[in-house]
């Protein structure tokens, strides 16, 4: 079966508010988190694959922004919750328990994170970058493990959700539709991204750097914005993902987040706008299923993940539309 | 702040080090000859530790697990190089990543599933137990001694096997040419499954080697290999000579930080603070080391090709 892959499109997001939808009326609030999971996933892959598919840039370790969105919403709401300032060193600030203000300062932090370790990084390609993603992301897993004034190696838990102006997000469904139209705006912003000429000349970056540079582009600029919007974005989904659990800690830094972020991706389709929602309502799906099943799931994930290695580039969307994914 | 102390703790630098470098050695062997980027080290690390463990609980002998451990471990190797590895050899890095990720899902829940998720233990050999005197009167743990000279002793056997015998010729010149020595007539194929092989072993014994000083659990193999990566990252990726500095390295700069780093900020913090920052920075410290090579050196120490 060919499809459109616009088609295709449509109906994945389509799918991901029908179900929530149809579990609101039939009452399993639980399955209305599962969406929010995949949802949330779905924008953190959607950051990544801004610098995977796009740039060709196999980042390993972006459950650092992931984490680095996580910690801003913990600490904020730590300091809102236990009524303390968050003491700077040359300012004073107040905690804060508004989602919109916790956004703005979990995506600025993840982008002068993106941005420090871009310019280290970047200078670098191959097997070097995927090292040093990695290397860079453990270092800040191993530092929040050694920060005991936000929980250590325990982590820290939020008793509230954090408010957004005019909505109850204590109600799953409402949160839902938070991170659900934050997915879209993101997916919007994505799609224009990758028509732009921003987008086209980091593709043809991808491609063949040599030939951007001769005519007068500067390849590991374009790859340092990618790699700061990429940042930006992933940094904004691990601050949902922390008011989802209302809990954070060192593990949202782990690796195997970063292996599983990519593993979205690859199941989804390389550089497509929507491989990434595709591939995170299926991990969803398969953790939930056969985590029901056995104890032992990640042996099947790990044997699938294998198949489509092995045998099928262009993950679902490709077997969907008939096209190959993006070769990075 | 003694100077016992001091000895001491470079004493344990080292023996992480000669460990981190057992680990790096297969790592940086692999990618040089192949080009391929093994995320499974840490679990062939792991299955070494697990066979150690579980033969030499049987018979008793720490001698038998050890071999056991070498023997599984270079198995694995040879098994998963046969059927999966070898088909990456010319894909992207992305598909390497992605493979050898799905590997380490595999054997991690594998493990649990035939051992279960509590960790194993393996004993210290009677022969080795036991504090030794150094000179100057410095008691030091005989095993770690052991490891020491261990390690350094493989990483000989190591220069010597590429430097001096024919496989280690073979070895430098697929590093070079795949084509051509296939087309001299050496068994391209055998070759890369023996050096996989070899790699798995050097991991397996690390693993059995430490898994007598820390427990054997499921995931211990994952920091190990990160570790290594950082290793390799600074030595130069396919320089063994510099995954051996940059073992050392890495080793001496984690434990004397760890210990002198919260010494140092007591000089002009409070106890409690100091005590804290000192660590946080320690624990960063070999990422920050990574990070300063890599801006003066973006191919690392010894490394040639990017």
């Amino acid at each position: 079966m060919r499809m459109n892959e616009t088609w295709v499109n449509a109906l994945v997001l389509l799918g991901l508010v029908a179900v929530p939808g149809w579990a609101l009326m039939v009452d399993e609030p639980f399955t209305i988190t599962l969406a929010t999971r995949a949802a949330i996933l779905a924008l953190a892959a959607v950051g990544l694959n801004i610098v995977l598919g796009i740039g060709g840039l196999v980042s390993f370790g972006h459950a650092l922004f992931f984490g680095l969105g996580g910690y801003a919403m913990g600490i904020l709401a730590f300091h809102a919750q236990t009524y303390s300032a968050l003491d700077l060193g040359f300012i004073q600030i107040e905690g804060s328990t508004s989602m919109p203000v916790i956004w703005l300062v979990a995506m600025g932090v993840s982008a002068l994170v993106a941005a420090v370790i871009g310019i280290l990084t970047l200078r670098t390609s191959g097997v070097y970058f995927i090292m040093i993603t990695l290397a860079f992301a453990q270092m800040f897993y191993y530092f929040a493990i050694s920060w005991a004034q936000y929980g250590g190696e325990d982590g820290l838990s939020i008793y509230v959700r954090n408010g957004f102006p005019g909505l109850n997000t204590l109600a799953p469904i409402q949160f839902f539709g938070i991170c659900f139209v934050v997915l879209c705006l993101v997916l919007l912003l994505n799609a224009r991204v990758q028509a732009s000429p921003f987008g086209l000349a980091l593709n043809a970056a991808r491609q063949s750097a040599t030939r951007v540079e001769a005519v007068g582009l500067d390849p590991i600029k374009l790859r340092l914005v990618a790699f700061v919007l990429s940042g930006a974005i992933t940094g904004l989904a691990g601050a949902l993902f922390a008011d989802l659990n209302r809990f954070v800690s060192p593990s949202m830094f782990s690796w195997t987040l970063s292996g599983e972020l990519i593993v979205l991706i690859i199941i989804g389709g390389v550089g497509r706008l929507m491989g990434p929602v595709i591939g995170a309502c299926i991990f969803v799906g398969l953790e939930h299923f056969l985590g029901g099943l056995t104890d032992f799931w990640h042996i099947y994930l790990g044997a699938i993940l294998l198949c489509i290695v092995l045998f099928g580039r262009g993950g679902v969307i490709g077997l969907l539309t008939g096209k190959e994914g993006a070769h990075v | 702040m003694s100077l016992i102390l001091i000895i001491e703790q470079i004493l344990n630098g080292l023996q992480f080090g000669v460990m981190l470098f057992l680990m790096a050695a297969g790592l940086t062997l692999i990618f040089g000859v192949m080009g391929l980027i093994n995320l499974a080290h840490g679990s062939l690390y792991m299955v070494g530790a697990f066979a150690a463990a579980a033969v030499a609980g049987l018979t008793g002998s720490f001698l038998l697990g050890l071999i056991a451990a070498l023997a599984a471990a270079a198995l694995a190797g040879a098994l998963i190089e046969m059927v999966v590895i070898r088909r990456l050899y010319r894909a992207a890095h992305l598909d390497q990543v992605l493979a050898t990720f799905a590997l380490i899902l595999i054997f991690s829940e594998g493990t649990r599933w035939v051992f279960g998720s509590f960790p194993l233990f393996l004993d210290i050999p009677a022969a080795l137990s036991g504090p030794v005197t150094l000179p100057g009167g410095i008691e030091y743990p005989l095993y770690r001694l052991a490891l020491i000279g261990i390690g350094l002793g493989v990483g000989l056997g190591l220069w010597l096997l590429i430097e001096r015998t024919r496989i280690g010729i073979q070895i430098r010149a697929g590093e070079n040419d795949r084509e051509m020595i296939a087309a001299l007539g050496v068994d391209i194929s055998r070759l890369y499954t023996v050096v996989f092989a070899l790699g798995a072993a050097l991991a397996g014994l690390a693993g059995a080697l430490v898994g007598a000083i820390q427990s054997v659990q499921v995931g211990m193999g994952e920091p190990v290999l990160i570790l290594a990566f950082v290793v390799i990252v600074i030595g130069g990726i396919g320089s063994i000579r510099g995954a051996f500095i940059g073992a050392l390295l890495v080793g001496l700069t984690d434990t004397l930080g760890g210990v002198f780093l919260p010494e140092l900020f007591k000089l002009f913090m409070d106890g409690g603070a100091a005590q804290k920052s000192g660590s946080a920075l320690a624990s960063m410290g070999i990422y920050l080391l990574m990070g300063a090579v890599l801006i003066w050196r973006p191919t690392g120490l010894f490394g040639a090709r990017a």
